[in-house]
């Protein structure tokens, strides 16, 4: 049969369907038709997954912030962490996790039931299980991931990995179960209310960084004999702001995906997020340039994500002129904690404390003074008459979850250290970590052309030429 | 008589200098990047609001072999070329060459130039 006969055949045949078969078909189509709640349902399932998504690419943003504004030598190890985090987080999130942190059964403060994503494991609303767990399962991530920077540079990666699985797997749920997952905090007179985050995720990330910065202790040189800081220059600048770029696209999933449908409200927290991120990155830049007398890059990177950290539990409930105001506030504050965790000696390499724990905290008190009305979420806040009954429950959630944190983090780090060992050698820490806890350096002996620093490196064997002879 | 005369310079002089010495005729460079301190000792500089010294400064270093002849005149071009008057500009000095070979060719001494 020739080409052209084939698609006339082909052709007459899909006629023949539509004109024989079309009008069956479609009486039989007409029980299961579709209807505009099943688009809703479908359109809500998609958005959260394409959401989740954006999260999972918070870990590239992680990854490149940390790399950028730490030094070469531990370039490998530091990926290394970020990719590992990411990997024993999900894998314990999925075995105990997730059923800790949204399972029906358990008390106020642990749930139960759903282990491995079995019978019983939770499903939000009309969201599917599997959706509902690849969006947590991101936030989980992100908790963990926030811890690395922090502890940059000389953390053994050993002990690293397990601290991953204990977050994932235990700290963060136990949390999370207490607003999310229907606990205590959400059964408060006037529950508790972090739409996306700021404390949940962040100031989790940010104490349990706090601890584990503090057991271990400053990176060898941080401090002169007289105790005043030193700059540690990170090596890429352009990977730093990279990565908050990458951040700040990612956040378009964390604060708008958070509202856990696609309906009206996903474009005004879009808003929020955007001026509230621009205000902390501005206002830092203003903050450090009066300070020092230069726009530092870096932490005018770390005002961007302030701004963002600030404004992910009300990013919902505040204006755009609110929004504006608590992320310009917390761009001034992370670089006062900049400062204040360099003089206390907590070494923060990326200043991770200060934008997840310090500016997480402010951002969920925000609620309870910037929240524009009563809603069946969160109760209007102080600075629009509507009193303190939101921020008490502000302000009990962010001291709980902290004091949660400080003890379990501080008692996990603890072990690891009496045990695995938390800290590497010395001598490793000033060699880099990268051939030591991996065995090859972050950036191969050829970077640097014509000049191998290994043997067999892709240049010329040492045979003598003939030609040199004469 | 065969000298090397040798120039640490500011990196952004690299290009009036070998401008300046390829116009005067000069048949090789070798330029090597080097850090250093000089009388000033370097300068303090911020990075995440902690102050750090900058107490090697980056710099190039320029060498070019010629003969006696010319040798003042390569030290007075690079000098014209490398100066802007500022702290740092570097310096330049001369010395004798003992042997000199090509490794092409075997040549030796002013031939190898």
């Amino acid at each position: 049969m020739t080409r052209t006969a084939k698609l006339v055949a082909g052709g007459t045949l899909a006629a023949a369907v539509v004109a024989l078969g079309g009008g069956a078909a479609w009486a039989q189509e007409a029980e299961t038709v579709m209807t505009a709640e099943d688009v809703q349902v479908n359109l809500d399932n998609v958005f959260v997954l394409v959401a989740a998504v954006l999260v999972i690419f918070m870990q590239a943003g992680f990854a490149l912030v940390e790399a950028g504004l730490t030094r070469a030598k531990s370039v490998a190890n530091i990926m290394m962490k970020n990719m590992m985090d990411f990997c024993a987080g999900a894998l314990a999130f999925f075995a105990v996790g997730y059923a800790i942190a949204f399972g029906a059964g358990g008390n106020d403060f642990f749930g139960t039931g759903g282990w491995f994503l079995g019978d019983g494991a939770f499903q939000y609303g009309t969201l599917t299980v599997p959706v509902t767990f690849i969006f947590q399962v991101a936030f989980a991530a992100t908790a963990a991931t926030i811890v690395s920077g922090a502890m940059a540079e000389r953390t053994k990666f050993k002990s690293y990995f397990l601290y991953s699985i204990a977050i994932s797997g235990l700290i963060y749920p136990i949390v999370v179960h207490w607003n999310w997952g229907g606990g205590w905090l959400a059964g408060l007179s006037t529950p508790f209310h972090d739409f996306a985050g700021s404390s949940m995720v962040h100031m989790v990330g940010g104490v349990a960084a706090l601890m584990g910065a503090a057991v271990l202790g400053p990176r060898i040189g941080k401090y002169g004999p007289d105790g005043k800081p030193r700059a540690i220059l990170g090596h890429n600048i352009p990977y730093a702001v990279l990565g908050t770029f990458i951040l700040l696209v990612g956040w378009y999933g964390f604060n708008p995906g958070s509202e856990l449908a696609a309906d009206g409200a996903i474009g005004g927290i879009a808003v929020t997020t955007t001026l509230a991120a621009a205000a902390g990155a501005i206002t830092a830049m203003l903050a450090i340039w009066a300070k020092s007398g230069k726009p530092d890059v870096a932490m005018t990177a770390n005002g961007m994500l302030a701004g963002l950290v600030g404004i992910t539990a009300g990013t919902a409930a505040v204006s755009n002129v609110g929004a504006v105001i608590i992320g310009a506030a917390a761009g001034v504050i992370v670089v006062t904690a900049v400062f204040f965790f360099d003089r206390i000696h907590i070494d923060d390499p990326v200043g991770a404390i200060s934008v997840h724990g310090v500016c997480g905290a402010f951002g969920t008190i925000c609620v309870g003074l910037f929240a524009t009305e009563d809603t069946d979420f969160w109760q209007q806040g102080l600075f629009y008459g509507g009193g303190t009954s939101q921020l008490v429950s502000q302000v009990i959630g962010v001291v709980a979850i902290a004091v949660f944190v400080a003890v379990t983090a501080g008692i996990l780090f603890t072990v690891l250290k009496a045990t695995v060992g938390l800290r590497v050698s010395e001598d490793e820490e000033l060699a880099g970590l990268d051939v030591l806890e991996h065995g090859a350096p972050g950036y191969g002996p050829d970077t640097t052309p014509g000049l191998p620093s290994t043997s067999r490196s892709g240049g010329r064997t040492t045979t003598v030429p003939t030609g040199a002879s004469s | 008589m065969i000298k090397l005369v040798t120039a640490v310079i500011k990196p952004q002089m690299l290009e009036p200098v070998k401008d300046g010495l390829k116009d005067m005729g000069v048949q090789g460079i070798t330029v090597t990047e080097v850090k250093g301190f000089g009388r000033q000792g370097g300068h303090t500089e911020t990075y995440r609001g902690a102050e750090y010294t900058v107490d090697l400064v980056p710099k190039l270093k320029v060498e070019v072999i010629c003969g006696l002849a010319d040798a003042e005149g390569v030290m007075e071009m690079i000098r014209k070329c490398a100066y802007t008057g500022k702290i740092g500009d570097g310096k330049v000095w001369m010395i004798d060459l003992e042997r000199l070979m090509r490794v092409r060719t075997g040549e030796m001494g002013d031939e190898a130039i």
